[in-house]
């Protein structure tokens, strides 16, 4: 007997509009101050109309195109019944027969060392206003439940794949990927914690029996899996339990008790549960909204949008790799941190022409202040032009990369004292440090000769075996030639001293 | 319409039926029914299904924030609140 995992995610992308979907009501993340971001239409009263935020229409089509998706020209908006108190309305506004993007497709790189990417076709992505949220007494049984309306009527966009997936760490691959990706396009900030990210996952497995037939396991769809780990352990568990349940039973898809079951996920325990009775699927009565009028997309609005596209994380990488001689590591270290961090990169990597070196520089010195700090490059106090520039003095052989390090130290501490650090401060703290490095080798030797003839004695100890005795005369040597570099100068020394 | 028809619409709805009204119930909605059915004789070959009775389309708003309500005015009309919250008898998060 042997098994294969299928898995198709649905992801629930909050959009980055300043209101929400269908009112002025303010969209934003506040747990803190539940029911402050309210108003009649958040809260289904009566007499209110919704009004489509235009916003949410640019931002849903751009994700469309860059996930490959068809726009559909002519979209309207339904009504999806259920009764649930963070849905004051009773019903949803949805999109159901006409999403307004559908037939995409989306890469992940499978395997890392080779580069492999593989494709998950996406079947729909429909836009959809959120529920607000249930907070629930944990106490036991015959508690209550509060309500927060806060993010009732955030623009929500639902992006559902085929049932392309075929193991727990490839859906993980391919939710980061989609993640980095859509925080390219800066259509959601994509905060799993915060819930604007949000991802459910239907899982069976095809089992081929001993005998050779081909049997499909019931599907279970897990709910609400809210961080990357979440969704490769849920899945992962959930491809045991079925295989178990599936020797145990012989319960097939189709078969009576074998119809879609929705199940949640115990981070805690590491274990999914039954939610809803398989024996009460949900029934939606979706009929279309008399309240809002249909939605046409012309093909000037979708050139339109189209310009506000940027290049994909996965094309970029590449091109990082190929532009900037990057190793695939340090590629998607850059990448994955984010497309304002890819931009500071690229313009230091242009300013100093050496790819590798600002590699270097930014994932290492960049990255750990950054990581040390709690900042996003945004907030970094030495901008791109500045790096830029520092660079390009070691790519062009002024200083040494050491002397690079003393300046950028120097820059970080002008910024602490809220000096704004300018390009023009690069040179200044080379010329005041006396960094620059001296090309003529003639006068660096002729201050060597002359140090060692002045100090026979310490020359005797160190060709005597006593090399930290050369310590002065370094520092010697480089008060005559300000900019020199001690290791150079340690080198020239001791060839100098030991013949 | 059966009976079984009548009650699982009143289900959805969370309408409680009383074994007397789902009789008379099945009957109106079986009327109700036959009575809208009579436009299945419009000859509709060729006509796109209308998606909004009004003819307009992309009515459209500015993404611009306006006034949400006070906490207070947001609660005043649930039957149960914590001054902060909606109050609702326990759920189980299936939604």
């Amino acid at each position: 007997m042997d098994h294969q995992l299928i898995v198709g995610l649905e992801v629930h992308v909050q959009l980055l509009t300043q209101s929400k979907l269908f009112s002025g009501c303010i969209n934003r993340f506040n747990p803190d101050e539940p029911n402050s971001q309210t108003d009649p239409v958040t809260l289904g009263l009566p007499g209110t109309l919704p009004v489509l935020n235009r916003r949410a229409v640019d931002l849903s089509i751009r994700t469309g195109l860059a996930l490959n998706c068809e726009i559909a020209p002519f979209t309207r908006w339904d009504r999806k019944q259920y009764y649930y108190p963070d849905l004051p309305k009773a019903y949803q506004i949805s999109q159901y027969d006409l999403p307004i993007a559908a037939d995409g497709w989306l890469e992940f790189v499978a395997d890392e060392e080779t580069g492999e990417r593989r494709r998950v076709r996406l079947i729909r992505a429909h836009l959809e206003e959120d529920a607000g949220k249930n907070l629930h007494d944990d106490s036991g049984r015959g508690g209550e439940s509060r309500v927060d309306l806060n993010r009732c009527g955030t623009p929500l966009l639902e992006i559902v794949t085929q049932p392309d997936l075929r193991s727990a760490a490839d859906s993980r691959k391919f939710l980061e990927e989609l993640r980095l990706l859509l925080s390219y396009l800066e259509v959601s900030d994509c905060n799993m914690q915060e819930g604007s990210l949000r991802c459910d996952a239907n899982v069976n497995l095809k089992v081929t029996t001993d005998d050779g037939h081909e049997v499909a396991t019931p599907i279970a769809e897990i709910k609400n899996l809210n961080s990357f780990r979440g969704v490769e352990a849920a899945i992962e568990y959930e491809e045991q339990r079925q295989l178990e349940e599936w020797q145990r039973t012989g319960l097939k898809m189709g078969d009576v008790g074998g119809e879609k079951e929705t199940r949640g996920w115990d981070a805690d325990r590491g274990i999914t549960f039954s939610q809803r009775g398989k024996e009460e699927a949900a029934d939606y009565r979706y009929f279309p909204d008399p309240d809002l009028p249909p939605l046409t997309v012309s093909a000037e609005w979708l050139e339109e949008v189209r310009a506000t596209l940027c290049e994909p994380p996965a094309d970029r990488r590449e091109r990082l790799q190929a532009a900037w001689a990057l190793s695939a590591y340090d590629a998607s270290v850059i990448i994955d941190r984010g497309r304002r961090l890819a931009d500071y990169f690229e313009e230091v990597a242009r300013l100093c022409g050496d790819g590798k070196q600002a590699a270097n520089w930014v994932t290492q010195e960049v990255l750990r202040i950054m990581n040390d700090r709690g900042i996003e490059i945004g907030d970094f106090p030495i901008s791109a032009p500045v790096l830029g520039t520092l660079l390009e003095r070691i790519v062009s052989d002024a200083i040494t990369v050491r002397s690079a390090r003393t300046v950028f130290a120097d820059l970080l501490e002008q910024a602490e004292g809220s000096q704004p650090v300018t390009v023009d401060d690069v040179d200044r703290v080379i010329d005041a440090k006396g960094l620059r490095k001296v090309e003529d080798t003639g006068q660096l030797e002729a201050a060597a000769d002359a140090v060692l003839a002045r100090n026979a004695k310490i020359a005797d100890d160190v060709r005597g075996g006593k090399t930290n005795a050369v310590g002065p005369l370094i520092g010697q040597v480089m008060k005559e030639v300000r900019g020199a570099d001690a290791r150079a100068v340690r080198e020239l020394l001791l060839k100098k001293i030991n013949g | 319409m059966e009976q079984s028809e009548v009650l699982r619409v009143a289900r959805l709805a969370r309408l409680k039926l009383a074994d007397s009204e789902v009789d008379s119930y099945a009957r109106q909605l079986t009327d109700i029914l036959q009575y809208v059915e009579q436009l299945e004789e419009v000859q509709t070959d060729g006509v796109e299904p209308m998606a909004h009775p009004g003819g307009v389309t992309n009515v459209l708003r500015d993404d611009v924030v306006t006034e949400s309500l006070p906490v207070a005015e947001a609660l005043a009309n649930a039957p149960r609140s914590d001054g902060r919250y909606f109050v609702v008898p326990a759920i189980l998060d299936a939604g």
